[in-house]
């Protein structure tokens, strides 16, 4: 069972169909909210912002790239002159173990444009000296042409791969450390956070006891131990995340539910004999709901954040996996070369900034909408 | 005060208690000290032999909750649960895995040079923060307020360690201006290594701390006194440095007194990024060499530091404002 389980985690295919349910989940949920007067009116006030429109489309496209991420297939293996292999006792066509995403193919143009090691953006000439013959076939020792001249925007890594590919391999990463994350933490605030402060008493004791153990602890220090004791791997980060953020959340959401308990409309469920799950369901959750949506957004700006410094302390996503603290974590040597290389780091840091950026502005502006309590003048 | 004081701490103890029985189920029941010794003997060519004796060696071979071979208090006192979790709670944070210490003299070593960094980062960037939160609020609806909040924002979303390395490459490696990285432990050679770290630190936390400020600044604005104040013929600045301040500081309390924790803990990255001997970089040490005992430990006064820092929330409350009573 536990293999099984295991087994399903790491594959491929899984994690890709959870993206794809994650974002297609998000748009469902996105749509219901707007058939609602109080959010419609509270969604046309935020759009009326260019800033704002910009920040949603620049946020739809980071979503569309991960969306294009997640969906590929496994094309079959061929061989130097271009025939299909096949197993040589089966027959069977053999396929690539990692597969492509559509992602890859739309950027086969750079995707496959490799270089031998570090060019500079735009560079028709290697960074590194090297010995090499040239046209006349001498000898000589200097810098090489590339293959590719001109042809990486932002130049190549050390392996000689294009830093905008990987950077923009990064986009799924960040989505999915702030979504699946987003994803474990608001039903376990919800369901505690609700439960707290609306039954109060012993429950509200117990859940109290457990958040404010869990968040005592430097979240640091216990994602650290969970990823040493786990392994490293995206499943595992998404979910220790989800464990150490949830209290936040929880938190905010109990002393809303203390408040709304006390409402008349709660009061009049109660003498009209609706049982306690229905007032909650019905009457206390979707009246939370724009907390829970503030939060989850400026959340995840955090979460896409952590994940940076994480990977560097060396307990992110692992190896295996390309991601924006990874890329971080190279350049930290490269910028200690001299000459320095920069061009990784400042890639990462404006597509970093590019996700975190739009997600705090919109976040502002739908706590601006939707909790007039916040609402700055 | 007193009777008040000992109900707190009291109730801080079943807290400390299930931090101690968490720590211990990850380290103790789902990795066990076999799997430990052998992550740090090294995986592969491990003998049984070698685990026994490590553990032997660290007092791991012990049974986890009762020992019968025992008499008396020792029953439970020669276990692994008393010797490594319950032990903590008088601070006897015990060896170190993977090095030849004591935990808690390192730790009495290393926390001055972590408050050298932390005191004045955490004291500047009260001030700072205050100082440009009033001026947003005064300035509020106005093109300064809109273009200071943009720039708190811009800054909120860039990552902590684009400013540590942004700033160690251009003021240390390019300018030559500060050392790279080092410390010395002596007092006005001190700030040559401390300055660069405490500027980052400060500018890191201004975003947040600005916009934070600002909220409870305006919440105030638009209550009665101030009406009042205004109605009376006050200036806008008296109002908002007498009396929206004063009024304001419960808040701002909060949020000053629940970050002690930093103070010990140290900026984990700064102290690695510049090689100041505190406590974040023993940490981020001991996560690297799976050194569990200091990570136990250091999750232990972690938790330890952020219930006092809610205790001392509400001492001050009565402190600072008269309307809250000890009750």
């Amino acid at each position: 069972m536990k293999e099984l389980l295991i087994k399903i985690w790491y594959n491929w295919y899984f994690q890709d169909c959870l993206t794809v349910l994650l974002i297609l989940l998000l748009g469902y949920i996105g749509k219901k909210l707007a058939q609602r007067e109080y959010w419609r009116l509270a969604f046309r006030q935020i759009f009326q912002r260019r800033l704002i429109r910009i920040c949603f489309g620049v946020l739809c496209l980071y979503v569309a790239i991960a969306l294009l991420d997640s969906i590929g297939y496994h094309p079959p293996m061929r061989d130097a002159q271009g025939n299909i292999q096949k197993h040589t006792e089966s027959g069977k066509t053999l396929y690539d173990p990692t597969g492509l995403s559509v992602l890859d193919v739309i950027l086969t143009p750079i995707r496959t444009a490799r270089e031998k090691t570090y060019s500079a953006p735009l560079a028709t000439i290697q960074f590194t000296k090297e010995t090499f013959t040239d046209k006349n076939n001498q000898t000589v020792r200097g810098y090489p042409n590339l293959r590719y001249p001109g042809k990486h925007i932002l130049g190549t890594d050390r392996v000689g791969n294009d830093v905008l590919y990987v950077a923009l391999k990064g986009v799924r990463t960040g989505i999915i450390i702030g979504g699946f994350t987003t994803l474990i933490v608001i039903p376990f605030a919800m369901l505690f956070g609700i439960m707290a402060g609306y039954y109060g008493g012993r429950i509200d004791d117990a859940i109290q006891y457990i958040y404010t153990v869990l968040s005592s602890i430097p979240d640091i220090l216990l994602i650290a131990s969970f990823m040493v004791i786990f392994g490293r791997g995206l499943p595992q980060l998404c979910f220790i995340m989800g464990i150490t953020s949830w209290t936040g959340l929880c938190r905010i959401l109990r002393g809303e539910t203390l408040k709304l308990r006390e409402a008349e409309y709660v009061q009049a469920a109660k003498a009209m004999g609706v049982s306690n799950a229905k007032i909650m369901i019905r009457h206390i959750a979707p009246n939370v709901m724009h907390i829970i949506l503030i939060t989850t957004v400026l959340n995840f700006s955090g979460l896409v954040l952590a994940e940076i410094v994480l990977a560097y302390i060396g307990i992110g996503a692992g190896a295996n996996t390309i991601s924006w603290g990874g890329m971080v974590t190279d350049a930290i040597l490269e910028l200690a070369r001299d000459p320095v290389i920069w061009w990784k780091l400042t890639a990462t840091f404006v597509f970093t900034l590019g996700l975190v950026l739009p997600a705090n502005l919109l976040g502002d502006a739908l706590r601006d909408a939707l909790d007039p309590r916040l609402r700055t003048e | 005060m007193l009777a008040y004081l000992i109900r707190r701490i009291a109730y801080a103890f079943p807290i400390l208690l299930g931090v101690n029985i968490l720590l211990f189920i990850l380290y103790f029941k789902i990795n066990t000290p076999d799997n430990m010794a052998a992550a740090i003997l090294g995986e592969k060519r491990v003998t049984q032999e070698q685990i026994e004796n490590w553990k032997r060696e660290h007092n791991y071979h012990l049974p986890l909750f009762f020992n019968s071979k025992e008499k008396g208090v020792s029953m439970l006192t020669q276990t692994i649960f008393w010797q490594k979790s319950m032990c903590l709670f008088w601070f006897d944070f015990g060896k170190s895995d993977t090095e030849e210490t004591l935990i808690g003299t390192e730790l009495k070593n290393r926390i001055p040079y972590s408050l050298a960094l932390t005191i004045p980062i955490f004291l500047a960037s009260i001030f700072v923060n205050l100082f440009f939160a009033m001026i947003t609020a005064f300035y509020r609806g106005t093109y300064i307020d809109t273009f200071s909040l943009i720039v708190c924002v811009i800054m909120m979303s860039i990552s902590g360690m684009f400013y540590i390395i942004g700033a160690q490459a251009v003021f240390a490696i390019l300018l030559k201006i500060v050392p790279v990285s080092g410390f010395d432990t002596r007092f006005p050679q001190m700030i040559n290594f401390l300055i660069l770290p405490v500027i980052i630190g400060l500018i890191s936390r201004i975003g947040s701390g600005v916009r934070y400020y600002r909220t409870i600044f305006l919440e105030e604005i638009n209550k009665d006194y101030v009406r009042t104040a205004r109605a009376k013929g006050l200036g806008e600045r008296k109002v908002l440095f007498k009396h929206v301040l004063k009024n304001a500081m419960i808040p701002v309390l909060t949020n000053v007194i629940i970050s002690i924790p930093f103070l010990i803990m140290g900026s984990l990255l700064l102290e690695t990024f510049f090689g100041i001997p505190g406590l974040g970089g023993y940490t981020i040490d001991a996560i690297a060499k799976q050194d569990f005992a200091v990570v136990k430990a250091m999750s232990f006064l972690g938790s330890v530091l952020f219930i006092t820092g809610l205790i001392a929330v509400d001492i001050s409350y009565t402190l600072v404002d008269p309307r809250v009573r000890f009750q």
